[in-house]
């Protein structure tokens, strides 16, 4: 379960953790993926976990495209630019949310039997549930495509120059929009990608990003942003505090334990655990 | 203190005054309950949103999680009365003052935190407060609670057949915490709270107690806002965690004062006196479909105003400054 907040976190480290841009929508960005790859399957039979690279690609293209029509404008702000921010994404997630309302009905929708839903595989006489192993297959290879990709090549600098100084990119020919652009399609894509996988598990209505969301921001700042690795730890953190909580807790209680974690990191170290800004 | 500045704040203070007199009268004309209950709400987020104000605007300490207050103001309040018969005055003060210590409790170890990594341990600090009401067996837990009928009176604050008392209250409110904002705006907090906004290093190596204006600023806030609280409880007749702790709280407080102009006087009461009507209307009008009209047309607004004008309406009227004024 840790890795699939990992998942969902991944693309949001990206965004909020590396670009530095709030995104209060990125639990609507989950529902839209969950909601595309139920779709194709129910018209067109596509198993979630074949239809997860066409929602990531579509996911891409949306990430790229709300970054281009709207928080562009919204990092253009000279005063207040958080605070506009987080109130631009978060009307753009009330609109994302009554949309899907107003076209997919608030009704809760499911996959009924995918590849994975409700498989269980033993490993060593312990029994793992299938979608959550594949989830964090996924999400270890993601972690460690993302590193590399940051860490390794060109596009990986400029993203985080940009981040560092616009002024100064744009005087060495880097496009600050055509980077930015790029980065918000890969986390779009990246959370597109758990969306895709969590469909075949999860009941898929308008509001399900709201419950995922939270826990998502958490994972990044516990990590400390600007941190890939950060936010991978984070990951593994939230899931193991949250089977822990579950443990002592009652299940309604069990995401107390992981917002207490967080206070008590940020605490000691106010700048999360492996976070450099 | 130049001439003009004390001008400008006696003409605040009149147009204050002036503004309240035409808002005290409006019962007289308006007879429609639905239009009294929107009036009401809408003064009452225009206090919240001048309390949010006071630590996120003037201090710059962006809060995320003032559900929290105004739940614990509305709790503490119906507790009291509920559990131990205390009147809800009383329980408002009380409710205010439990909020205030809180928030200067939560300081300690929240106002060391800066940006992103301080607005997310608001909204997680509210998130567990609502989870610990949500299970907390003696509070009513997940089904709340219903405060008991006993009949109109002032003594108890509760009436059934008229809202004018209710209108009265929440009109008060709101020019309390306009009268607040605006003495503290020209007192020695007013002028730290705007000097660890702009740069606290800075602040803190002039002499500015930068931990204590913030906490000055959580203390005062947070109060403000649990009367509010008290108040809603006290006007709704039925509280449960959701309903008076949910996220939406934290933004519906936050909205007014960014939609106006966040850390200006008059931002929060223009903002709420826009926002709130249009919500109220929107949702009224596509509301009982059910299928999420009224969240798309609010949802576009937000983005469009945020975008079009990120220092909020007020930035409309004021006009290039061409001293160095005081602010």
């Amino acid at each position: 379960m840790g890795l699939l907040y990992g998942l969902i976190a991944v693309g949001l480290a990206l965004i909020f953790g590396l670009m530095d841009v709030t995104n209060f929508a990125h639990g609507e960005f989950l529902m839209i993926a969950m909601y595309l790859s139920f779709f194709l399957f129910a018209f067109f039979a596509i198993d979630p976990l074949l239809s997860a690279p066409l929602v990531a690609a579509a996911l891409f293209i949306f990430g790229a495209v709300v970054y281009l029509l709207i928080v562009r404008f919204a990092m253009r702000a000279k005063a207040n630019a958080g605070m506009v921010q987080i109130f631009t994404t978060f009307g753009l997630a009330i609109v994302m949310r009554g949309l899907a309302q107003f076209f997919f009905t608030p009704d809760y929708r499911s996959i009924p039997h995918s590849w994975l839903g409700g498989k269980t595989i033993s490993i060593g006489g312990i029994f793992l549930p299938e979608p959550q192993l594949v989830g964090a297959l996924v999400s270890i290879l993601a972690f460690a495509g993302l590193y590399f990709f940051i860490h390794r090549t060109d596009f990986g600098r400029a993203l985080e120059a940009t981040r560092e100084d616009p002024g100064a990119v744009a005087l060495v020919g880097i496009d600050k929009n055509r980077v930015f652009a790029f980065g918000w399609g890969l986390g779009a894509a990246l959370v597109g990608l758990a969306g895709a996988i969590m469909a075949s598990f999860f009941y898929i209505y308008p509001d399900v990003g709201a419950s995922f969301a939270l826990i998502a921001y958490v994972t990044v700042a516990l990590g400390g942003f600007g941190s890939v690795f950060g936010a991978f730890a984070g990951g593994i953190i939230v899931g193991l505090v949250e089977a822990t909580t579950a443990l002592v807790l009652p299940p309604s209680l069990k995401s107390v334990g992981i917002y207490a974690v967080y206070l008590l990191v940020v605490f000691i170290r106010p700048r999360g655990l492996f976070g450099s800004i | 203190m130049d001439k003009e500045f004390a001008a400008r704040r006696r003409r605040d203070l009149i147009i204050a005054a002036l503004l309240a007199a035409i808002a005290a009268a409006t019962p007289l004309f308006v007879k429609d309950v639905v239009v009294q209950n929107i009036l009401i709400l809408t003064l009452m987020y225009a206090g919240l949103s001048q309390s949010w104000n006071i630590l996120s605007g003037y201090c710059g300490q962006i809060s995320l999680g003032h559900a929290l207050y105004f739940g614990l103001g509305a709790y503490t309040t119906e507790l009291l009365f509920t559990k131990f018969g205390v009147l809800p005055w009383f329980g408002m003060l009380a409710g205010g003052v439990v909020s205030a210590l809180i928030a200067m409790g939560l300081g300690y170890p929240f106002f060391r935190l800066r940006g992103h990594y301080y607005v997310i341990a608001t909204i997680v600090i509210a998130e567990i407060g609502l989870l610990l009401f949500h299970n907390w067996e003696w509070a009513g837990a997940a089904m709340g609670i219903t405060i008991p009928i006993r009949g109109d009176s002032w003594l108890k604050f509760q009436f059934l057949r008229t809202k004018l008392p209710y209108f009265y209250f929440a009109l008060a409110l709101c020019c309390l915490a306009w009268f607040v904002t605006w003495w503290l705006e020209n007192s020695k907090w007013g002028f730290w709270w705007r000097a660890v906004k702009d740069n606290p290093d800075a602040a803190e190596s002039l002499g500015v107690d930068v931990f204590n204006s913030k906490m000055g600023a959580a203390a005062v806030s947070a109060f403000l806002v649990a009367v509010g609280g008290s108040f809603y409880a006290q006007f709704v007749s039925y509280i449960d965690p959701e309903s008076v702790m949910g996220f939406q709280f934290s933004l519906l407080m936050a909205l007014p004062a960014v939609l106006g102009g966040i850390g200006t006087l008059w931002g929060p009461v223009l903002g709420a006196a826009i926002l709130i009507p249009l919500t109220e209307l929107t949702r009224f009008k596509f509301g009982g479909s059910g299928r999420g009209v009224d969240l798309i047309v609010y949802g576009t607004l937000i983005v469009l105003i945020s975008l079009a004008l990120p220092r909020g309406l007020l930035s409309l009227f004021s006009r290039p400054k061409k001293t160095g004024a005081v602010r």
